[in-house]
């Protein structure tokens, strides 16, 4: 089995970052951290060479999301808080396809959080990339689940009353076998850690701390790069000790941990599937059972 | 003596276990060779309440239930209060000797009671097989069976093999003594009052075992014959019972069965799966559909095949979860923003629950589109002998419409492929994905032919919903005319839709035999269909009755829509409980009296309108 945490570069590779160019206008704003993310994500693909035909997105709908529509791979750009369950269930009937769902944080733990919970511990074989720029940017600048308290905006003109969502605490807690975070001002450890999700068995998170040059003038870049640090370069760092991870989960402030924050192996939902022991649902034969097999249950309900 | 038709209702609380052996005695009907309909009456709860196990009997199909009873077996006082009265003079009450019986109330509607004392006798076998009181007193069943047998003239063996698969199976070789023993007892028992009771079952000698299925084993039958692997739904009665079925026939055919977090998560994991080429469905009633609505909508955008199920109960909002009701035609057929094609089936009886659905499935992947299948409380809970000539396996010819094969991808020059491709009918070659000549995403947002947002331009926008509406009138000549039953050019027609279907067949065959001559137009394809075909079916109803159960007529107003057609009388019935064929043959003959006395003193009304609310 692949150790995710090590995952190395190669040197060479067939399947160039290129390959999943897309064809179409990038639409989002001049300075948005999802470009970082766009080309990190062509970057991890490449590093793992999984060909496009071969890699299912699926998003909702926000700015992140529209990223199924700029690159070169199948997708399926669904509704607002819906990626997950369209995810799962594309796992589900084609367990050959790479599935990745991308969304904002409005969408994947807002709207869409009693999705995001049920998918932490069923650990379905997916990659959830969450672009978080901590606000509702493409509905022009209202609080998102992960805003601050007191967090400014038009629908919270004395600042936001919830406490912020902390999306790496809930996806250690809820179950999820790879938690980990990165940053969209360093897109090269980005698409490492993608390269670690997406080649990861079992349901993957990612949390991108993500800027939002138009409607988030405080988690900018520049507030975000003197407060991380990497995981990777703590030698005695142990992704796979739970309490050490909840630690590091919990720390926010002055020092921001990026990477791989916890790592589990746990039997992914698809492999104790019985009906998928002989391959992918999508891949058998659309009636494939035999009349003894049609007879066998006439005779039971008689 | 009167063979091989009559009514059992079997009463008591919930826990008592009438389904149970209401169920085992069908089972052993139907093994010796006669047919049943079996439908059940019961509250939303697990234990207490007031429950009815309700078998009718006869050497022929049955298909719908019977409100005269002949033999009531009275588990709890109330079932005798509630029952009474719908015994047919000469009729039985089997009951506890604990159990008070208005004896006065008796003689008056001339109905025997045949009391044994079988919660004492229960109490007394069971406590040498080691039965605590609380299970003993459930042998009061296995005894009520047996005391039935004994009545009715059926052989005790028929009873015993059922009895002692049952409990030998599940609870061990000393339980099922003990039970066969109650059995045994109360069929000795209750064998010296045998020939006051009028109605005998007595097993054809060429008898053929046949299948029990209820509506909603019947989809999800249909949907596996259809090659469905995939089925992600939430609880919700009276719907669960699908995924339920399928998930216990899923190791044998290899099917895919989740239980979601909630409603919105099936339906969006069904799309997930029918996005990759699996056929997939979900199921639920009105309450869950309210949660899909928006899912669907993308379905519709994305021209994903998809067959959801919506097993109505009476609502709006938790309304009367365990009951039955029409109330939801208007909304599938609206539900979701905007324009999109759907097609709505509503299946009437069990072998057409089992032939729609799988037709559904066709449906879906010729047309890309979501099929929405219509059932209710009632037809999901009541189950029928069906021969297995009436549920065909072998002769479903599995259409995948323009779904392209490994073969037509080969063929395909990378980056040229357009899920969304403008064609003469509207739809689109289909590509699953995972072949690299056919990368593409598939997008909610209004797209382009290659499947990319396009969410701007005027001209595509007009192109691609044009393309998704082109696909209605394909499929407006496919889709099935209303059926005729009865003689043709009758002076009166009963219209009705779905789970209706045969409470409407007895009714035009009571309303026929009592000289009302009459037929019946039924609906099972509703949408969409071909206006001007049928406008020439409606023009042959002469007196046009529309029976429905909702109160707004819902099917009238779409044939009203679809025709300009106006029903001359509505019977609506949304109490939550079923039409019986008698109930409607006796409101349709007093609508018919009122109108020939209208008739007589003034010039007819041309809509007249009556709501029946309860029938005497």
């Amino acid at each position: 089995m692949i150790d995710v945490t090590t995952i190395k570069v190669m040197p060479e590779f067939r399947l160039l970052p290129k390959t999943y160019d897309g064809e179409r206008e990038v639409t989002w704003c001049p300075g948005c951290g999802d470009y970082g993310i766009l080309s990190a994500v062509k970057q991890a693909l490449a590093q793992l060479q999984i060909p496009p035909h071969r890699v299912y997105f699926v998003s909702g709908i926000g700015c992140g999301s529209k990223l199924p529509d700029y690159v070169h791979a199948n997708g399926y750009l669904g509704l607002h808080g819906r990626s997950l369950p369209i995810a799962q269930g594309v796992k589900l009937a084609n367990h050959d396809l790479k599935v990745i769902a991308t969304v904002g944080d409005g969408d994947g733990y807002g709207i869409g959080a009693g999705h995001f919970v049920h998918a932490l511990r069923r650990n379905s074989d997916i990659t959830m990339i969450v672009e978080d720029n901590k606000v509702y940017a493409l509905t022009k600048g209202q609080y998102s689940p992960t805003s601050t308290r007191g967090w400014i905006s038009s629908t919270t003109p004395d600042g936001a009353l919830e406490v912020e969502f902390n999306p790496v605490v809930m996806a250690i807690a809820g179950g999820a076998t790879f938690v980990a975070r990165a940053f969209s001002g360093d897109p090269k450890h980005m698409a490492a850690v993608f390269a670690k999700a997406i080649a990861h068995k079992g349901f993957a998170l990612v949390d991108v701390l993500q800027s939002c040059v138009i409607y988030n003038p405080i988690n900018t870049v520049e507030w975000y790069r003197p407060r991380v640090y990497k995981l990777d370069d703590d030698a005695n760092y142990n992704p796979r000790d739970y309490a050490a991870a909840m630690n590091k989960a919990h720390e926010w402030g002055d020092r921001i941990p990026l990477g791989v924050l916890y790592v589990d192996e746990r039997p992914t939902y698809e492999e104790q599937v019985a009906a998928l022991a002989n391959g992918a649902l999508a891949k058998q034969p659309l009636r494939g059972y035999s009349r003894a097999t049609w007879d066998e249950f006439r005779a039971a309900v008689m | 003596m009167i063979k091989n038709n009559m009514t059992i209702k079997i009463g008591g609380e919930a826990g008592q276990g009438m389904d149970t052996s209401g169920a085992g005695f069908a089972r052993a009907l139907v093994r010796a060779g006669l047919q049943i309909f079996a439908n059940q009456d019961f509250m939303s709860r697990i234990r207490g309440g007031y429950n009815f196990y309700q078998l009718r009997v006869s050497d022929k199909p049955v298909y719908a239930p019977d409100d005269a009873t002949q033999l009531v077996l009275a588990f709890n006082q109330q079932a005798i209060a509630q029952h009474l009265r719908e015994i047919v003079p000469g009729g039985a009450i089997i009951h506890d000797a604990a159990l008070k019986v208005d004896a006065a109330a008796l003689a008056e509607r001339n109905v025997h009671a045949f009391a044994f004392p079988f919660e004492a006798k229960a109490l007394e076998v069971g406590r040498p097989a080691g039965m605590d009181p609380k299970h003993a007193k459930l042998m009061l069943n296995t005894a009520a069976l047996g005391a039935t047998a004994a009545i009715t003239g059926l052989p005790f063996e028929r009873i015993a093999q059922v009895i002692a698969e049952n409990f030998g199976k599940k609870k061990g070789s000393a339980v099922a003594d003990a039970n066969l023993a109650m059995a045994r007892w109360a069929y000795d028992q209750a064998l010296q009052s045998a020939d006051q009771f009028a109605w005998k079952l007595i097993p054809p000698a060429d008898g053929v075992n046949r299948m029990i299925l209820n509506g909603n084993q019947a989809i999800g039958l249909g949907a596996i014959a259809a090659g469905c692997k995939f089925i992600s739904a939430y609880p919700m009665t009276p719907a669960t019972s699908i995924i339920e079925f399928m998930t216990a026939q899923a190791k044998r055919f290899n099917l895919v069965t989740k239980q979601t977090e909630d409603e919105l998560a099936a339906i969006l994991f069904a799309i997930g799966a029918a996005q990759t080429g699996v056929r997939a469905m979900t199921a639920t009633s009105g309450g869950g559909f309210s949660l899909m609505v928006e899912a669907l909508g993308m379905a519709g955008m994305t021209e994903t095949p998809l067959v959801v199920v919506d097993s109505q109960r009476p609502g709006p909002s938790t309304g009367m979860p365990t009951r039955t009701g029409q109330g939801d035609l208007l909304f599938l057929l609206h539900a979701s923003q905007d324009e999109f094609p759907r097609i709505v089936l509503a299946p009437g009886g069990v072998a057409s629950c089992y032939a729609d659905t799988a037709r559904a499935f066709n449906l879906a992947e010729k047309y890309q589109c979501p099929v929405l299948i219509l059932t209710e409380g009632f037809q999901a809970f009541a189950s029928r002998s069906v021969g297995v000539e009436e549920m065909p396996f072998e002769e479903f010819v599995v259409d995948r419409g323009k779904t392209l094969t490994d073969a037509d991808l080969d063929r395909l020059t990378p980056g040229e492929y357009k899920r969304y491709a403008l064609t003469a009918d509207g739809i689109s070659p289909r590509a699953l994905p995972g072949h690299p000549n056919a990368v593409y995403t598939a997008t909610s947002d209004e797209h382009t032919e290659y499947g990319r947002i396009e969410d701007e331009d005027p001209a595509n926008r007009i192109a691609q919903h044009d393309k998704r509406m082109k696909k209605i009138e394909a499929m407006k000549r496919e889709m099935r005319m209303p059926e005729w039953y009865g003689p043709k050019h009758a002076p009166l027609t009963l219209m009705g839709w779905g789970a209706t279907r045969y409470a409407i067949r007895e009714a035009v065959d009571l309303l026929n035999a009592e000289g009302i001559e009459a037929n019946a137009l039924h609906f099972i394809d509703i949408y969409p269909l071909d206006e001007t075909r049928l406008a020439n079916e409606l023009a042959q109803a002469q007196r046009l009755i529309d029976v429905e159960g909702n109160s707004t007529a819902q099917l009238a107003q779409v044939v009203r829509v679809y025709t300009g057609r106006t029903p001359d009388d509505k019977i609506l019935k949304y109490d939550g409980r079923p039409f019986t064929g008698a109930e409607l043959a006796r409101a349709v003959a007093r609508m018919n009296t009122q109108a020939a006395k209208a008739r007589a003193r003034v010039p007819a009304r041309s809509n007249e309108f009556l709501r029946v609310r309860a029938f005497p």
